[in-house]
C-alpha cells in the first residue's frame, strides 16, 4: 500500500498561465522510452529552451517542490508522461485554478495532490514566491488549504481523489483486483460480453 | 429502472462492478486497445506485481505512433523507436495480446483500426492510453482517454476506478452549407464552448446535423471531444451505425448481429431523457472553421479576422500573425492529410475531389498520410494517390505522422503548416517554434493548391464567387 499524502510542504515554482499543455510540459519525442525513467531532465524543455527566464530554469526555483499555475493545466494527451516528468523535476504538488481531468487522475495515481485555487490566490502565492523564493508552501490536504508565510486560502480537490491520497490508496490498482468475483458477475451480464449469446 | 435516462447512463449503470471505498465506481470494460507508446511501462508494472492479463481477447494491439510512414524496413532507423517496436512485439506475445503489427493489413492509427474492424460497436466501454479514444464515441460507447497506470489496471483487472462525469446535450440542428464539414462542426463547438468547457462532462452530440452524418464525420466530431475538456463524447446508436457495423471482421455475425443490433438500439437514449446541460448550436452559424493559435478553440470562420484581444497576445506571437488580419490568404509551409481525426477515406476522397486538376502550390510542402493500411489499399483501389501525387503530394504509408510528430515527419523551424489534425499547441508538429493551422481535410487540400489559407467553398462554387 501507498504511504499516506496529508500535506506537501516545499517551496514553490510560479508559472501562473493559462492552458499549459501537455506536450508542452513534455514534448512527444521524449515518448520514445520504454520506461518513465529521465523524463525529469526534459520537462517543459521547448519552453525553456525557448525563453531564459522560464521558472524551471530558475536557479531561485531548482529545488521548489509546489507548483503554481493558471487554468486547465495539463490539457491534451493522455500521456502519463507529462506528471511522470514533473514528479521526477521534483514537483511533489501542483496548485492551479483548474485541471485537464485525464491530467488530473494521473497525478492522483502518482500521489500527486493537485488542487484548485481562486486566480487571486495563485496571484498572491506566486507574488510571494517571486518576492522570496525560499518561502515555503503547505499544501494541507485535511484542511483543504494552501499556505504561504501569512497567507492561508482554500484549495479544492475531488473528494474521492482527497480521500485516495489521505488514507494512501491512490494506487487503485490493489483495490480493483480485490474485486475479482464482482468484475466476474458483471461481465456475465454484460450482452457483447457473451457474444449476444 | 428509471425511464427516460440517456445512453451515457444506461452504459455506465450496465458496466458498474460496485461502488469503490473513494466514492468512486469500478467500471468494467469491454474494449482496450493498446498501442506502443504508453503500454510499455504497463506492461512492467504487470510483470512487477506478477500479474498476467485478465482479458486478453478483450485487448487488443496495433502500432501508429512512432512508425515511419516512408521506409518502415526494420530495424528502424531511430533506434528508440525501435525498441519501442521491440518492446509491444515481446509484452503482446510474452501476454498473449492479439498485435496488429506493420505486416498485417489491418495495422494503422488505433482510433482507425478499432471502427474499421468493428472492434468498436455501441454499448460498450472502450479505453486506450490516449486521450482521442473518445472517437469510439461516435458508435454510442463511453470511450475513454487513460494514462499508463489506468492501462495497467485495466489489463489486470478489465476495470477502471473512475468518477461519474455529468452529462451534457450538444445540440446542432439545421443545413450545414457547403464546404463545411465535420471538422468544422466539432471547431465551431470547441470555440464557442471553450477548451475548457467540458471539464466534468461527458458530451452526448445530438440533433438532426448529426443524424445525418456518416459514422466517418461522426468519428471525427467525437475525435476531438477532448480538445474541449469533455471526458468524452458520443453520438447515439441508429441505423447509420447498425449499417456501418454489418458484415465487419469483429462485428457479431448472422443472428446474434440481429440481436445485437437490437441491444445497440435500446442503448440509445431514451426520448425525453435528462441531461445535466444542453448547448445549441444553429448549423447555419458554422463555416469553414481554422484555427490561428496555440489552442483549438482559438479558431475563426474563413471570412473572419483574428481578435486582438490581451489574451489572444501570446498565440499571436507565437504565431506571428497580427490581430485584425484576415486568415483568408495566410501563406503557408506544409500541409497534412492525415492524423485520427481526419484520415479516413472519406476524408481522402473529399480532399482528392478538390486536388484533382490542380498543383500544390510552389514551395509547399504536402503530404497525404492514410489512416490504416485498409484506408491506403482502398485509396488506392480508387486511384486517389495517383491524384495525390499527380498534383504534388507525397503519399505515405499509414501511422500517426505529423499530427504529433513522433517519428521522422515533422515540422523544420518556423515552418506553418496547414493540417487536418486535432492539435496545435506550440511544438506539437514537432518543430518547438513550428506553427499549426487545423482545419478540415478539404480546406488543407485548398490550402495546399492555394499556398495560403483560401475559403474551400470558392473552389466547390466558383460560380458564385
Amino acid at each position: 500500500m501507498s504511504s499516506e499524502i496529508r500535506k506537501v510542504t516545499g517551496t514553490g515554482v510560479p508559472l501562473v498561465l493559462d492552458d499549459i499543455d501537455t506536450d508542452r510540459i513534455i514534448p512527444a519525442r521524449y515518448l520514445r522510452c520504454v520506461t518513465f525513467d529521465g523524463l525529469g531532465d526534459h520537462a517543459f524543455e521547448d519552453d525553456r529552451q525557448q525563453d531564459e527566464s522560464h521558472p524551471f530554469d530558475d536557479a531561485r526555483f531548482a529545488s521548489g517542490s509546489v507548483l503554481v499555475s493558471g487554468r486547465n493545466f495539463g490539457c491534451g494527451s493522455s500521456r502519463e508522461h507529462a506528471p511522470q516528468s514533473l514528479l521526477r523535476w521534483g514537483i511533489q504538488a501542483v496548485v492551479a485554478e483548474s485541471f485537464a481531468e485525464i491530467f488530473f487522475g494521473n497525478c492522483t495515481s502518482l500521489g500527486i495532490p493537485a488542487v484548485c485555487a481562486s486566480r487571486a490566490d495563485l496571484e498572491k502565492l506566486a507574488a510571494a514566491i517571486e518576492t522570496d523564493p525560499s518561502t515555503e508552501l503547505t499544501v494541507d490536504l485535511e484542511n483543504c488549504t494552501v499556505s504561504c508565510g501569512d497567507l492561508t486560502a482554500e484549495v479544492t480537490i475531488p473528494e474521492s481523489a482527497r480521500t485516495a491520497l489521505l488514507t494512501g490508496q491512490y494506487d487503485f490498482l490493489t483495490q480493483l483486483l480485490e474485486a475479482s468475483e464482482q468484475i466476474a458477475t458483471t461481465g456475465k451480464a454484460i450482452p457483447y460480453f457473451t457474444s449476444f449469446a | 429502472m428509471s425511464e427516460r435516462k440517456n445512453l451515457f447512463n444506461k452504459v455506465w449503470d450496465l458496466h458498474t462492478v460496485r461502488e469503490m471505498p473513494s466514492g468512486q465506481t469500478q467500471l468494467m470494460i469491454g474494449l482496450h486497445l493498446i498501442h506502443e507508446v504508453t503500454s510499455p511501462q504497463a506492461f512492467q508494472m504487470l510483470r512487477e506485481r506478477e500479474l498476467r492479463v485478465k482479458y486478453p481477447d478483450r485487448t487488443i494491439a496495433t502500432v501508429d505512433h512512432i512508425v515511419p510512414t516512408d521506409n518502415q524496413a526494420r530495424p528502424f532507423q531511430d533506434l528508440l523507436a525501435e525498441e519501442m517496436m521491440s518492446a509491444i512485439e515481446k509484452n503482446c506475445d510474452e501476454f498473449g495480446v492479439r498485435l496488429l503489427n506493420l505486416d498485417d493489413n489491418r495495422q494503422g492509427i488505433v482510433h482507425v483500426v478499432g471502427p474499421e474492424q468493428g472492434l468498436t460497436q455501441p454499448g460498450m466501454t472502450i479505453v486506450c492510453g490516449d486521450s482521442h479514444t473518445s472517437t469510439h464515441g461516435a458508435f454510442g460507447s463511453i470511450a475513454l482517454g487513460i494514462g499508463t497506470s489506468q492501462v495497467a489496471h485495466v489489463l489486470a483487472t478489465q476495470t477502471l476506478a473512475l468518477s461519474r462525469p455529468r452529462v451534457r446535450k450538444v445540440e446542432v440542428n439545421g443545413e450545414l452549407g457547403s464546404g463545411v464539414y465535420a471538422k468544422d462542426v466539432t471547431l465551431h463547438i470547441i470555440r464557442v464552448l471553450g477548451t475548457q468547457g467540458g471539464v466534468g462532462f461527458a458530451y452526448e452530440y445530438a440533433g438532426d446535423v448529426f443524424e445525418r452524418m456518416t459514422m466517418e464525420e461522426r468519428m471525427t466530431v467525437c475525435n476531438m471531444s477532448i480538445e474541449g475538456g469533455a471526458r468524452c463524447g458520443y453520438i447515439n446508436p441508429d441505423q447509420t451505425t447498425i449499417d456501418y457495423l454489418r458484415g465487419r471482421p469483429f462485428s457479431p455475425e448472422g443472428e446474434a448481429f440481429e440481436k445485437a443490433a437490437q441491444w445497440w438500439l435500446n442503448m440509445a437514449s431514451d426520448v425525453d431523457s435528462e441531461f445535466d446541460d444542453v448547448y445549441q448550436i444553429d448549423a447555419a452559424d458554422i463555416e469553414p472553421t481554422v484555427t490561428w493559435g496555440i489552442n483549438p478553440a482559438q479558431s475563426v470562420g474563413v471570412s473572419e479576422s483574428l481578435p486582438a484581444g490581451e489574451s489572444d497576445q501570446e498565440a499571436l506571437d507565437f504565431m506571428d500573425l497580427q490581430g485584425g488580419q484576415p486568415i483568408k490568404g495566410q501563406k503557408i509551409d506544409v500541409a497534412f492529410i492525415g492524423s485520427c481525426t481526419n484520415s479516413r477515406i472519406s476524408d481522402l476522397r473529399e480532399a482528392a475531389e478538390l486536388v484533382k486538376g490542380h498543383r500544390v502550390a510552389e514551395g509547399v510542402r504536402a503530404m497525404v498520410v492514410p489512416g490504416s493500411q485498409q484506408v491506403l489499399q482502398q485509396a488506392e483501389e480508387e486511384g486517389l494517390h495517383t491524384v495525390f501525387s499527380d498534383a504534388g503530394f507525397e503519399w505515405r504509408a499509414a501511422g500517426c505522422s505529423m499530427c504529433l510528430a513522433m517519428n521522422p515527419d515533422k515540422l523544420q523551424g518556423r515552418e506553418m503548416c496547414a493540417s487536418s489534425s486535432n492539435r496545435n499547441f506550440k511544438g506539437r508538429q514537432g518543430s518547438p517554434t513550428g506553427r499549426t493551422l487545423l482545419m478540415s481535410p478539404a480546406m488543407v487540400a485548398a490550402a495546399a493548391i492555394h499556398g495560403e489559407v483560401a475559403d474551400v467553398r470558392e473552389m466547390l462554387e466558383p460560380a458564385h464567387t
